[in-house]
């Protein structure tokens, strides 16, 4: 019985391995001419997506208020434990808000849950993902931080609205 | 010329060769990274200086204050022994490597080699077997196995490609019959180039050469993924940067090298028929040499991006049973052409 051929023998042009290597060279030297895919980061900065999951942020109408009703759906969902919601009465009738909203930024793997989960639309994902601190503490995140325009989140709305 | 003379002018041209290399390295590393970049769409190191030039001497500085490190375990002489061989062995083997014809300067006449010695192409070979002790040495006397290893498969591959080396540079020396470089490149005026006339012995000279300076596709002597960093694991600070130093000396001499014995070094073909001012030819003939040797380390750096690296049988046998034969049967064919042809 003759010795099968297999498919990965190689003749002896393949054992040569000149025309592959050449093959490979000349690839090599095709893309040093293509256009480069780095941004040069301080001076460009990548403009994410609608998709995109930056830090959590809670939407703010333009009236000043926030939308969240702290349900604390998101605190509950959370798989990182890292929002704290307090909830406090509101005036009106049957109505609520948060008293304190707090992120731990260093315990945050933005997996977007929250925002999945949120009855109201009050909590997304945003564009942000430069986010810096110098110590444990400026990682929590309050009110103050997490609150963001309406006007500045209209995209990643809209994309919610359209694949959730 | 007087011997005070000769001294001086002599310290004036290692002088020029030793600074004119380290600059070499200094912008191969420089151009290694950046050429990297361009081949993976990046644009390389860009922050120090004007398009990042002066980036090899930031990584310099650098290396030179980190904390130099001797492990306990090491063989402490042989430890700080071993980069000076290596550093040694790279930089003294450029002194027989002419760079240009004759040229007479203020009256003397004089020759653009360090030293024209008769026996050359001998010196070379005898200096790059010596640079294996340095990796050796800098593997046992690190007291790690992954040092060690690194250290012994350097020794076998230097020592298994040395031998193909030196038959393809017997080809060359059967040609110009003579071992003295100036000699090799003279004999190689007009189109009479080593690498035309004798192919086969230039790819088997290339592919050894890449052998010898462990670079990729051939760098299993510091094969990141199983050794760490082979040779230099344990060597840190100034004298880990005396290894890298090494290494890239080590690739200016064989591309200076490969140019000398197989693309006419200085020579340009047929330039003395344009009609040129002295002057002016031999300013193209020192160019030429300076661009051959660039393009060669190009091709140095661009084949390290291309290839992936050899496992450590098939690196034996394209030593011993591809390009030592390879190597044999270049000599028979120049023997062949200077019988047939009287070259």
């Amino acid at each position: 019985m003759p010795v099968q051929k297999r498919k990965k023998d190689l003749n002896i042009f393949g054992k040569l391995y000149i025309p592959e290597i050449v093959k490979g060279m000349a690839l090599t030297l095709k893309s040093m001419f293509r256009p480069n895919v780095t941004l040069l980061y301080p001076e460009v900065r990548f403009d994410p997506p609608a998709s995109y999951r930056g830090r959590p942020v809670l939407v703010q109408e333009p009236n000043g208020t926030g939308r969240c009703v702290a349900c604390g759906l998101c605190a509950r969902v959370c798989p990182a434990l890292a929002i704290e919601v307090q909830a406090a009465e509101t005036e009106l009738e049957k109505e609520r808000y948060p008293q304190k909203f707090e992120i731990n930024m260093l315990r945050c793997i933005f997996c977007g849950f929250c925002e999945e989960v949120c009855p109201e639309e009050a909590i997304v994902m945003s564009k942000d993902y430069e986010l810096v601190f110098a110590n444990r503490n400026d990682a929590i995140y309050g009110k103050d931080k997490l609150l963001v325009p309406i006007d500045n989140l209209r995209a990643r709305l809209e994309f919610l609205r359209k694949f959730k | 010329m007087n011997i005070w003379e000769i001294i001086i002018i002599s310290l004036i041209k290692i002088l020029i060769i030793v600074v004119m290399l380290l600059l070499t390295v200094a912008y191969s590393v420089y151009f290694e990274r950046k050429i990297s970049a361009w081949v993976q769409n990046r644009v390389g190191p860009n922050r120090v200086g004007w398009l990042g030039l002066l980036q090899p001497f930031a990584d310099v500085f650098k290396l030179l204050f980190k904390e130099d490190i001797i492990p306990t375990a090491a063989n402490k002489p042989l430890h700080t022994l071993a980069p000076f061989i290596a550093l040694f062995v790279a930089f003294s083997t450029y002194a027989v490597i002419p760079l240009g014809p004759p040229v007479e300067l203020f009256g003397y006449k004089i020759n653009l080699v360090v030293a024209d010695v008769n026996i050359g192409i001998l010196y070379v070979l005898a200096l790059t077997s010596l640079g294996v002790y340095g990796i050796t040495f800098a593997g046992w006397s690190s007291g790690s196995k992954y040092s060690l290893l690194g250290g012994i498969r350097s020794s076998a591959q230097m020592i298994s490609y040395e031998v193909s080396m030196g038959f393809s540079i017997a080809g060359v020396l059967l040609m110009s019959q003579s071992l003295s470089p100036v000699k090799i490149v003279e004999a190689q005026h007009g189109w009479m180039w080593n690498a035309i006339l004798q192919p086969i012995g230039f790819i088997t000279f290339v592919v050894s050469a890449f052998a010898e300076t462990n670079r990729l596709p051939f760098d299993l002597p510091e094969a990141e993924p199983e050794l760490v960093g082979g040779y230099h694991t344990e060597y840190s600070s100034f004298k880990f940067a005396g290894f890298f130093l090494a290494e890239y000396a080590n690739m200016a001499i064989a591309s200076a090298l490969i140019v000398t014995l197989y693309l006419g070094g200085w020579q340009v073909p047929y330039i003395e028929k344009l009609g040129l001012s002295y002057t002016l030819t031999t300013i193209i003939q020192i160019a030429s040499m300076f661009l051959k040797i660039g393009a060669l380390l190009f091709f140095f750096i661009w084949v390290r991006w291309s290839i992936p690296r050899f496992r450590y049988d098939q690196l034996m046998s394209l030593g011993w049973k591809v390009m030592f034969p390879l190597a044999l049967v270049n000599i028979i064919w120049v023997a062949a052409l200077i019988m047939i042809f009287n070259l």
